[in-house]
């Protein structure tokens, strides 16, 4: 959600339950801008809330010029004083699968993992035990990556990508019509294609190079993982996840309002097939 | 040049004309372009007109010629689409617009086609909106009978909540909803207690699920007023029954001769639900999909659905009929799971401050019960400080929601089993009690402080805050569930609330796995007159053999000397 006009915008999303307090709008008013300042930022996003057993996260991105590759990730525990949070490699993330369990609230809280290694084959095997240590930090980087690759959208047109490859916001984009708003496939993952390239060259051929660069999600699986919904009417649309319960998407159609939060545990709904 | 004042206008109908020709030959000769003069006429040919003009004029106008081409696809030609697109873009100025121009290059090809639509979508766009305006409505208008009463109304105790004040404390705490949307659900409680002869009223939550949203109102019906509709087919229900076992059992005796095998299975006996305002049913509740909409209620909670509730996990959708797909088999459609889960998360999540509720002394209730259901509200409560409500050991509150048994319920109820054959001797009864009927469940008693809760592998089971770190002698007390995510309490110094606001499910670290379906009957008991045995190996006959022509010579032989003697001693 954009730190432009926060205090408006997270009306929103209040139906899906999720509010600020006064106090924590009133300062993140003032250190997203400081934030925005500091790095150089174009443009400055609360991400959302992570919430743990004693403490809450708030996370934010600010992002450069191309509005995809360029993202950095920082994190605070009281919307004031915000730490960067490490860039999420492929490895931490596999390594970040295996802690299960809520965040504590503790950044420099440490997981045990125990990892159980064969050494050598067959009977003379040996089993050795390997405590991995990972930090909460690293999670919490892995989560944010895992969410914003899995859950983060935006409607089909907001984005265009130039022929360079940058991905940058489009200013002719006026918004969806209610028509539209209502249909799932016009709402993309915001991040690199990965069924795009799989679609075969008589669906490519419809799709406009420079808008439908994105994987649209109602081909998500399972079917029924996103929930499409119309507060006041047709005056706003929201989207939920039901993957990561808590990711709240909306947008006002005709407006170029838009925006996503995530305010949840941080954990991915891994019984939603039995939940559907 | 003549050309340059040529109107944009008169050129389509060039174009059209133009279309009609040959595609790629362009008419210069159409009488509506102003030619130079002394150009000739209508002479067909497809070269340039060169007679009398510079070399740079012919260029110009092969050029202009050239751009006046019109697609054949689209029938546009560029030389109008430049010229109305510069148009646009000196009218309304952008910024960098170099930057967007293909942009509006799109948007006015677009524009050209759409112009002729109809008006009939934009009614199809708003009438929606307009439709829920229309339903809300109602819910800002005052009734006719509250004007009349307005003088008096302000002594009559209303069961309705304050809902302003309390959402003012939940949004401190950052919990809630939009504050446009609770006035919507205060003024749709408001109705609510209107219409129904209500003691108390109160905001129990919002269970979101996948098409729409579910608001929650906790009531309790003043005594006496309850409706008896149901309780009455209920009776006729059970009645139903009992007339068919009794029917069974009748048939059962005639019939022993020649019978296909009966299965054993006896289904375990339905235990029934609690009276309405006791144990699991203590409250009513009303849902509605937004507010505004005519509340509906829901049905009371059985044992079975509170069992069943609890092995299967599923999303709602959003409407109370949808049949609820699970395996084990839920027993009821989705107004009765959710009804279920409710009762759920209260039993679990509904907390006090300590001393706030405190139990009725007069009524003492013996130990066979087991429970105590009746508390009420503390007049002499003073008040627990901010820090101590938060205190981590969470001594200071308490739940004031009976704790629902394993069985369903929140009193243990004793199945009677009952047997075809009614004619047992008390003597055998009370033998055969020990082994057959379950042991009484006991839960924790009602006002138990939350510190007695069970954690959740490592994480404690509630979380407790303050709401703001800043200032906190005006801060007030959040406590959070960690155990159902979604409930939430408040609390200052007097005054304190719960709230649930989530999808309605328990945590859990692990996967959800459904259980196992059941062990498969036993046709028959297996014994040693049933079971196969193995053939004896050759080698073991052969044994078998040796030894017993041993024992048979043994046994000759053992003859053969006794006669040898006789034969002797004669």
């Amino acid at each position: 959600m954009e730190s432009d006009g926060l205090h408006l915008n997270i009306s929103y999303v209040g139906s899906c339950g999720i509010i600020l307090s006064g106090e924590q709008k009133a300062a993140l008013e003032t250190s997203l801008v400081i934030l925005q300042n500091n790095h150089k930022f174009n443009r400055v996003f609360l991400w959302g809330k992570i919430l743990g057993v004693k403490n809450d996260y708030f996370i934010a991105q600010g992002t450069g010029n191309d509005e995809m590759a360029d993202r950095k990730t920082l994190y605070s525990l009281d919307c004031v004083a915000w730490g960067l949070l490490p860039q999420a490699t492929q490895a931490i993330r596999d390594q970040c699968s295996v802690v299960k369990g809520r965040f504590h609230g503790d950044p420099a809280h440490e997981y045990e993992h125990i990892e159980i290694q064969k050494i050598g084959e067959g009977e003379d095997s040996t089993e050795e035990e390997s405590t991995i240590m990972i930090k909460e930090e690293d999670r919490l980087a892995a989560v944010v990556a895992d969410i914003d690759e899995q859950v983060a959208i935006a409607p089909r047109g907001a984005f265009v990508k130039t022929p360079h490859g940058a991905v940058l916001q489009n200013r002719s984009f006026e918004g969806l019509s209610v028509t539209e708003a209502g249909k799932q496939q016009n709402y993309c993952h915001f991040r690199e294609p990965v069924r795009l390239n799989e679609k075969s060259l008589l669906e490519k051929a419809d799709l406009d190079k420079s808008i439908d660069f994105l994987d649209p999600i109602n081909e998500d699986i399972p079917k029924g993982s996103w929930s499409l919904k119309f507060e006041r009417g047709s005056g706003l649309v929201t989207i939920t996840s039901l993957l990561w319960p808590g990711t709240t998407f909306y947008h006002v159609p005709h407006t170029r309002k838009y925006g996503w939060i995530y305010v949840g545990t941080g954990e991915k709904n891994k019984d939603l097939p039995f939940m559907l | 040049m003549s050309t340059e004042e040529e109107p944009p206008v008169s050129s389509p109908s060039a174009a059209a004309e133009n279309k009609e020709n040959e595609a790629g030959t362009p008419k210069l000769d159409t009488p509506k372009i102003p030619t130079p003069a002394g150009t000739p006429q209508n002479n067909g040919i497809s070269s340039p007109i060169s007679l009398n003009m510079a070399p740079k004029e012919q260029d110009f106008l092969n050029a202009k010629a050239f751009l006046l081409k019109s697609s054949i696809k689209s029938n546009l030609n560029l030389y109008d689409h430049l010229s109305r697109v510069l148009t646009k873009v000196l009218n309304e100025r952008p910024e960098n617009v170099v930057d967007v121009f293909e942009d509006i290059s799109k948007d006015v090809k677009r524009s050209k086609f759409t112009s002729q639509a109809d008006t009939i979508l934009d009614k199809v766009d708003r009438s929606t909106e307009v439709i829920l305006a229309e339903v809300q409505k109602p819910l800002f208008e005052k009734n006719q009978e509250e004007a009349e009463h307005e003088g008096g109304e302000d002594e009559v105790e209303t069961p309705l909540p304050n809902l302003p004040e309390l959402m003012f404390y939940f949004e401190q705490a950052g919990i809630g909803m939009s504050r446009e949307e609770m006035m919507r659900i205060f003024l749709a409680l408001k109705q609510l207690v209107d219409n129904y002869p209500l003691q108390t009223c109160r905001f129990w939550g919002k269970i979101y699920g996948t098409e729409l949203n579910y608001i929650v109102a906790e009531v309790e019906y003043r005594e006496g007023e309850e409706e008896e509709e149901e309780e009455e087919e209920e009776n006729e229900a059970e009645d139903v029954d009992l007339d068919k076992e009794e029917e069974g059992e009748g048939e059962g005796e005639e019939q022993e001769e020649d019978d296909t095998p009966k299965p054993d299975f006896k289904p375990p006996p339905v235990i029934p639900r609690e009276d309405n305002r006791t144990g699991t049913n203590k409250k009513t509740f009303f849902v509605c999909n937004e507010p505004g909409q005519p509340w509906v209620k829901l049905p009371p909670v059985t044992p079975a659905q509170v069992a069943g509730a609890r092995q299967i996990k599923k999303f709602m959708t959003g409407r109370l009929d949808a049949p609820i797909v699970s395996y084990p088999p839920f027993v009821g459609n989705e107004a009765n799971y959710l009804r279920a889960q409710i009762q759920r998360i209260s039993a679990g999540t509904q907390i006090s401050p300590l001393g706030y509720y405190q139990f009725d002394e007069e009524e003492e209730e013996e130990e066979e019960e087991g429970t105590r259901e009746n508390f009420m509200e503390n007049p002499d409560y003073e008040g627990i400080p901010v820090k101590d409500l938060v205190d981590p050991t969470f001594s200071n509150w308490v739940h004031h929601v009976q704790h629902i048994l394993p069985q369903g319920r929140c009193q243990w109820f004793a199945p009677i089993q009952q047997q075809e054959d009614d004619f047992e001797d008390e003597e055998e009864e009370e033998e055969r009690e020990e082994p057959d009927e379950p042991e009484p469940e006991i839960g924790p008693p009602l006002l138990t402080p939350i510190s007695e809760d069970i954690e959740i592998e490592n994480i404690q089971p509630w979380s407790a805050r303050l709401s703001s770190t800043l200032v906190p002698q005006y801060s007030i007390a959040v406590m959070q569930s960690n155990l159902w995510p979604g409930a939430f309490a408040f609390g200052t110094e007097k005054k304190f609330e719960n709230v649930y606001l989530g999808y309605g499910h328990k945590y859990s670290p692990d996967n959800y796995s459904p259980p196992p379906p059941p062990a498969v009957q036993e046709e028959y008991p297996s014994g040693p007159e049933i079971t196969e045995t193995e053939d004896p190996t050759p080698e073991e006959e052969m044994a078998l053999r040796a030894a017993q022509q041993e024992a048979m010579e043994a046994a000759e032989e053992m003859e053969d000397p006794e006669e040898e003697e006789e034969e002797d001693d004669e």
